[in-house]
């Protein structure tokens, strides 16, 4: 099996062995349950329920704004488990702002009681469209960590490589490889569901890292043992940032895809571990998206493990579990690399939350000052995206966001080798940020503009010709004798016929001066 | 003689194929001043003291105005504009740097009269209503000019700001001290 290299990446302390060895805890039900309104890429959805309302464990209680459900860039929410609904208001959600946002609040009741559940068990017979309603509406979305509405990356246009992404390359986390070695049938069931979703893609990869020999084994043993057939399990070197979609069909295809181009012009799409079974449960189970495994790992905590999470659960309550440090300074949500600190520990546990890394306040480094760029060039030479890190830089830093752009700001993925390698200490990856946002802010704010523009011509038309209607009437008709302290109404009541006469009128004096004018 | 008479006819030849152009490809209005135009936010304020986006850029290119008393615009519309005339970036002024955040216009429904005075005004026909009926902003469509707020009667309309959510919060500009390595 030939495999290919992307440029750049680094080689990075996992840290993956403090949790990687612990089995899958199911999380207790918690008190209470905090679901955002919005834990995916896209648009918020709008809640269904009312306060004081029972729910039960997968009943939708927020669905999708919209029509179409199934093609919207949106996932609905689901109850995680049963209980009343206490409020819908703002609360803290785990995001990099810190800022809070809508939540439906509830309080279980730890009876777990579920609707009734709805599985699509021979789905090989049922039409491909069918199954991706079923899982539009099981509220699946990417779980890898950016929340991608699944469905819409399942739609049948012309894919013949399904890739499912087991790479896990971030440092800490270890979901997906527990995952892996506890329920790899499940994993490639919900992986044969998206190929029979996406019309039967030719080419079916599992692509595993070579840090994970226990996942890779545990997927051999249930392949062979399995009627599913035609999939490639490949074992890929370990290199940060390989889980990323570009850099692993890169490395398993050796197609490079462009700027600004998608992998799905190329046939290929990916989905991560997770997701496939989650489509796996929301299909053959009947169960809707309600939970996920999160990885609770760092030296802040004392049984560092994987716990099944439902959704909305408190993180104060997952770092109890594991035995929470006295001296439990900062929590990251995300891997070692791409993380973002939060602001309080009573946020929610959110689709999108993979990882929490805990650190006690002994642990953190106090941060090092950044020092002026020396062109190394050593960030360059990192860039698994080809890019120029160090132009980016300058541009972003002197608010050049023309230049920025043109440098192929949004290629960029975030990933941090540039500033991991950095020897200045520079936080590249904060001004590449910063520089998104504002081009993003620019241009729709140009957007906005654009359109206020084109309304004003549009209100200046209309009144232009109101005036030439209105003049046109005081000129030919008797209603331009009316007064003008007469109220409109007694135009109105005017003869049907009579009016109409008027307007004929009015539009043939028209048609006549522009004769006449040319 | 003969060279004389040649550049005659050839000038001659050349002020009428000239004469022709100028009439055949007249072009209407001044192009510059559109592309000024595009740049500008499109609020038709007037707080540049011209009546609207459009004058201002005309005012811009024949010379009158300086390029930095757009508000709603504020720096970076500045800079466009330098960068299109390739004229130099002009400081704004006090008040233009010191405008307040981005807001937009609410109409408190309970007090409305309903004299479509507002509708009037608004420039990209972003109020709602008729006559003797309550009038309402379509937010989607406000541009946050003010132009409704001093012809209400009653005063009834008001500027709010947009909060800060989730949705519409921006990564800040590095402070390079205090971040260090991820």
């Amino acid at each position: 099996m030939q495999l290919w290299k992307f440029n750049g990446g680094v080689h990075v302390d996992g840290h993956k062995r403090i949790s990687s060895e612990q089995a899958i805890v199911q999380a207790k039900i918690p008190k209470l349950l905090i679901l955002p309104l919005l834990q995916h890429l896209g648009i918020p959805t709008e809640p269904i329920v009312s306060i004081g309302e029972r729910v039960l464990a997968g009943q939708i209680i927020a669905r999708c704004r919209g029509e179409n459900q199934d093609s919207l860039m949106s996932a609905p929410i689901h109850a995680s488990t049963s209980g009343t609904v206490l409020a819908i208001e703002a609360r803290e959600v785990p995001h990099p702002s810190g800022l809070t946002a809508m939540c439906i609040i509830i309080e279980t009741d730890g009876k777990d009681e579920w609707i009734a559940r709805q599985p699509l068990e021979h789905y090989q017979q049922l039409d491909p469209n069918l199954v991706r309603r079923h899982i539009a509406q099981a509220g699946v979305v990417g779980l890898g960590g950016a929340g991608f509405p699944t469905h819409i990356k399942l739609k049948p246009q012309g894919i013949n490589t399904l890739i499912i992404n087991g790479a896990e390359c971030e440092p800490y986390i270890t979901c997906d490889d527990r995952l892996m070695q506890e329920r790899p049938l499940d994993v490639i069931t919900g992986a044969e569901i998206m190929r029979h979703v996406l019309g039967g893609a030719k080419r079916g990869i599992i692509a595993v890292e070579d840090n994970k020999p226990e996942a890779y084994e545990a997927l051999q043993e249930a392949l062979e043992h399995t009627a599913i057939q035609g999939w490639e399990l490949i074992k890929i070197p370990t290199l940060y940032p390989s889980g990323g979609a570009r850099q692993l069909i890169r490395i398993l295809l050796g197609i490079e895809i462009g700027r600004s181009q998608q992998s799905s012009e190329f046939g290929i799409v990916m989905h991560n571990i997770e997701t496939a079974r989650a489509v796996y449960r929301a299909v053959q189970r009947g169960r809707p998206l309600v939970s996920r495994v999160v990885t609770i790992t760092g030296d802040g905590v004392e049984r560092p493990q994987n716990l099944e999470v439902l959704l909305g659960t408190p993180m104060y309550e997952l770092l109890e579990a594991c035995g929470r440090k006295a001296d439990l300074e900062r929590v990251v949500m995300g891997g070692g690399m791409m993380g973002f600190a939060l602001s309080s520990d009573e946020m929610p546990v959110i689709k999108t939350t993979n990882c929490l890394i805990a650190h006690r306040a002994a642990s953190i480094e106090p941060p090092t000052p950044a020092l002026p760029c020396i062109r190394c060039g050593a960030c360059e030479q990192s860039c698994p995206l080809n890019l120029l890190p160090q132009q980016l830089y300058w541009y972003a830093r002197a608010k050049d966001f023309k230049k920025v752009q043109e440098y192929n700001i949004f290629d960029c993925i975030e990933c941090g080798c540039c500033a991991y390698v950095c020897p200045s200490n520079l936080p590249l990856v904060d001004y590449y940020r910063y520089a998104k946002a504002e081009v993003r802010e620019i241009n729709q704010e140009n957007k906005k503009a654009e359109q206020a523009k084109r309304r004003y011509e549009f209100h200046q038309l209309r009144a232009e010709r109101e005036k030439q209607a209105r003049e046109a009437r005081h000129q030919q008709v008797p209603v331009a004798e009316v007064s003008s302290e007469v109220a409109p109404e007694a135009v109105a009541e005017m003869d049907e016929s009579a009016r109409k006469k008027a307007l004929i009128q009015a539009m043939l004096t028209k048609a006549k001066a522009k004769q006449s004018k040319d | 003689m003969s060279a004389i008479v040649l550049l005659s006819i050839l000038g001659i030849i050349f002020g009428l194929l000239l004469g022709y152009a100028s009439v055949k490809f007249k072009v209407e209005g001044n192009p510059m001043a559109e592309k000024v135009t595009a740049l500008l936010p499109h609020q038709q304020c007037g707080k540049c003291g011209y009546p609207g986006c459009a004058p201002y850029a005309e005012a811009i290119i024949s010379g009158e105005a300086e390029i930095n008393l757009c508000t709603p615009g504020r720096e970076t519309t500045m800079l466009n504009i330098a960068d299109l005339l390739g004229r130099a970036p002009v400081p704004l002024d006090a008040e233009v740097i010191l405008e307040k955040p981005k807001a937009l216009a609410i109409i408190d429904e309970s007090r409305c009269i309903g004299c479509t005075l507002c509708i009037q005004a608004c420039p990209v026909d972003a109020i709602l209503g008729a006559a003797k009926q309550m009038h309402t902003v379509i937010a989607s469509e406000c541009t946050g000019c003010e132009l409704c707020l001093p012809p209400c009667p009653v005063d009834c309309i008001e500027m709010r700001e947009i909060p800060l959510a989730t949705s519409n919060w921006k990564f800040p500009y590095p402070l390079l001290n205090t971040v260090g390595k991820a």
